[in-house]
């Protein structure tokens, strides 16, 4: 006869704990917030799905996203070819490469509140570096806390500045996984370079890559700290991406309702297109 | 096809090399003939692969010349020089059906898909594969893909060459077996040269017609099969094919005659050079007991189901004989008896010795 015993539970329990802490709890809180309206003094009244109706039809929230999308687009469409140039054009064996590792893992190391401050003393028209080359050296205007055009370059710049070095690490480990033979095969078989990279390099790069995707759309589309202290969002509201605009409504307009439902929403976005993304890349791999 | 030479042929892996042990290949002076099943056999480290990657290309030597057909492809990119070569692991294009996969190396010098479907369906059926030519080649079994990548190098027509380089090393033992004589079968049907390099001795000696035997970055003898287990030109070669290989008995040289200990020696003929150091060297096969002969105290009997090895020492030195029928036991006294016309001198390792003619 099977016996089952259930003492086998209290190994889960610490393991449940943790996860309440840390997660189930937080978010039960923000689903408790949404469907809610408060004016602090813990008076709480029902409302029901209106946070949510009425953020759907919100002007306001359709800027932000469109921003966020326009935003994560545009840092993925230049991180992931640009990484993979530099991943390919890195030396693969000898003196320089450390030294070329450590150089792309730079940017990474460096505390993303710093990043902000710095691109932003970097970016000053009279005194940064880029700022008074661009003005007085070169004559072009560039002023990012009054234009958004330039507003908008400087954050993208920056985050292919931040980020790009974590594609190119991880590509980079895809090709030197590659056995040499590979590359004698395909000069014996006269590939071109340009078939080696569709034939070899790209399939082998490709896990990798998806992983790399997937890590740089969920961290750019919930980035927050390097847009914050660059630009505040502005100039106006022209780089308020959500993220920023949510701690807006959080904090700056104490909306805890509003903003616990915008969590929700922005969660479930950011969840479905990874589950998207996802799915479609493996399922393509297992034909 | 073409007849492929290789003249004094040095390679050094160090910029700025000093003496031969920074040498890989020391001084090789070799000729192919076209058509020819070769076999490239010695120790792991003793250059074979860097003869290789000579030939196809791929590693530039540091002294001499490579000739096709006399004329000299030294300097020659690997494409240009129009050989083949399978690679100790499998290499498959993984996105690409078992068909793309062999049209490849056609599809790349521009041929029309008439001649790739022609060549490509051929091909395939040799290596009975046909059914599998729709399927990805990711999802293969490591003999499968092995084949694919042979295919490959077979597709085109007028390859120089082909070379395995220890082609069967992730292959199952007993697809080994299959794919091993499919590699002779393909070699009768297609005619090119074909020069398979190996540590595996069975492998070199079912494969090939001569079989090359390196160690130390030289050369050390070029023979068939039989020849070498024959007549090893050196107790390397005489250690290294064969199992159990050569005795190797150490011997002095008096008045021309061989002395082991103060046990004369018949060898099979007169002495043809001296040296420092001079050793017998007899296979096995050729030690018999006997009544009367050389004393060796039994060791130890190994019981390989058709006919026995017993091992016997006769002072310091261990000898192999291969004994059919009855058995001595462990520590007993026996006479070993040496087949005079496979009796060998060895001068500092090289044969120094000939046959009595006629």
């Amino acid at each position: 006869m099977k016996t089952v015993n259930q003492k086998a539970w209290f190994f889960v329990l610490p393991v449940l704990a943790l996860v309440a802490f840390n997660a189930l709890i937080p978010l039960m809180t923000v689903v408790n917030y949404s469907v809610q309206e408060t004016f602090g003094d813990n008076l709480f009244f029902w409302q029901g799905l209106d946070w949510f109706e009425q953020l759907l039809r919100s002007d306001r929230f359709h800027a932000a996203l469109g921003r966020q999308f326009l935003f994560t687009g545009m840092i993925l469409a230049i991180e992931v070819p640009l990484g993979i140039a530099i991943a390919l054009a890195m030396p693969r064996k000898g003196f320089w490469v450390p030294v070329f590792l450590v150089i792309m893992a730079l940017p990474m190391l460096i505390p993303w509140n710093v990043i902000g401050a710095m691109w932003n003393i970097f970016t000053l028209p009279g005194i940064g570096l880029l700022g008074y080359l661009m003005n007085e050296t070169l004559g072009i205007p560039y002023n990012m806390t009054q234009d958004p055009v330039a507003a908008w370059i400087t954050v993208v710049v920056m985050d292919v500045w931040h980020w790009t070095s974590l594609v190119v690490l991880l590509c980079y480990a895809g090709l030197v996984s590659i056995p040499d033979a590979y590359y004698q095969a395909a000069r014996i078989d006269g590939a071109s370079s340009w078939k080696v990279f569709r034939y070899i390099q790209l399939p082998k790069m490709r896990t990798v890559l998806t992983i790399a995707i997937l890590l740089r759309f969920m961290d750019s589309f919930n980035i927050y700290t390097e847009p914050f202290v660059l630009t505040g969002g502005g100039p106006g509201n022209s780089t308020t991406l959500l993220s920023i605009d949510l701690v807006k409504i959080a904090l700056g307009q104490f909306d805890l309702g509003p903003a616990a439902a915008m969590s929700l929403i922005y969660f479930a976005i950011t969840l479905l297109v990874s589950w998207l993304f996802y799915t479609l890349m493996t399922r393509e791999q297992a034909k | 096809m073409a007849k492929i030479t290789l003249s004094r042929l040095r390679h050094s892996y160090l910029p700025d090399p000093k003496g031969p042990e920074d040498y890989a290949l020391k001084e090789i002076d070799l000729d192919w003939q076209d058509g020819g099943a070769y076999a490239l056999l010695g120790p792991s480290g003793c250059g074979k692969t860097t003869l290789l990657n000579i030939i196809s290309g791929l590693v530039i030597p540091s002294e001499g010349r490579i000739l096709f057909d006399d004329v000299d492809v030294t300097e020659l990119p690997t494409d240009k020089r129009n050989i083949a070569q399978v690679f100790q692991f499998p290499v498959i294009y993984d996105t690409m059906t078992v068909y793309d996969n062999l049209a490849f190396p056609l599809r790349n010098r521009g041929r029309d898909e008439a001649t790739v479907r022609r060549r490509v369906t051929a091909i395939a059926e040799m290596l009975e594969v046909t059914e599998l030519l729709g399927t990805r080649a990711a999802n293969l079994s490591p003999d499968n893909k092995q084949k694919i990548s042979l295919g490959r190098g077979l597709v085109r027509e007028d390859v120089n060459v082909v070379m395995f380089d220890e082609p069967l090393t992730v292959i199952d033992p007993h697809l080994k077996w299959k794919l091993r004589s499919k590699l002779k079968e393909l070699h009768h049907r297609v005619n090119a040269t074909m020069i398979y390099v190996t540590h595996d001795q069975t492998e070199a000696l079912t494969f090939a017609d001569q079989v090359v035997v390196m160690d130390l970055g030289l050369i050390v003898q070029i023979g068939s099969p039989v020849e070498l287990f024959e007549r090893p030109a050196h107790t390397f070669v005489g250690h290294f094919i064969g199992s159990p290989g050569m005795n190797v008995l150490p011997c002095e040289l008096r008045d021309g005659a061989a002395f082991f200990g103060d046990t004369r020696i018949e060898l099979e003929g007169p002495v043809t050079r001296e040296g420092k150091r001079t050793e017998i060297g007899i296979r096995p096969e050729f030690v018999s007991l006997a009544e009367d002969g050389l004393p060796a105290k039994v060791r130890k009997v190994s019981d390989l189901g058709r006919y026995n090895v017993l091992e016997a020492m006769a002072g310091e030195t261990r000898i192999a004989a291969v004994i059919e029928g009855e058995v001595p036991g462990q520590g007993e006294t026996v006479h070993l008896a040496f087949r005079r016309d496979h009796t060998r001198l060895y001068a500092d390792g090289w044969l120094a010795s000939e046959a009595v003619r006629g």
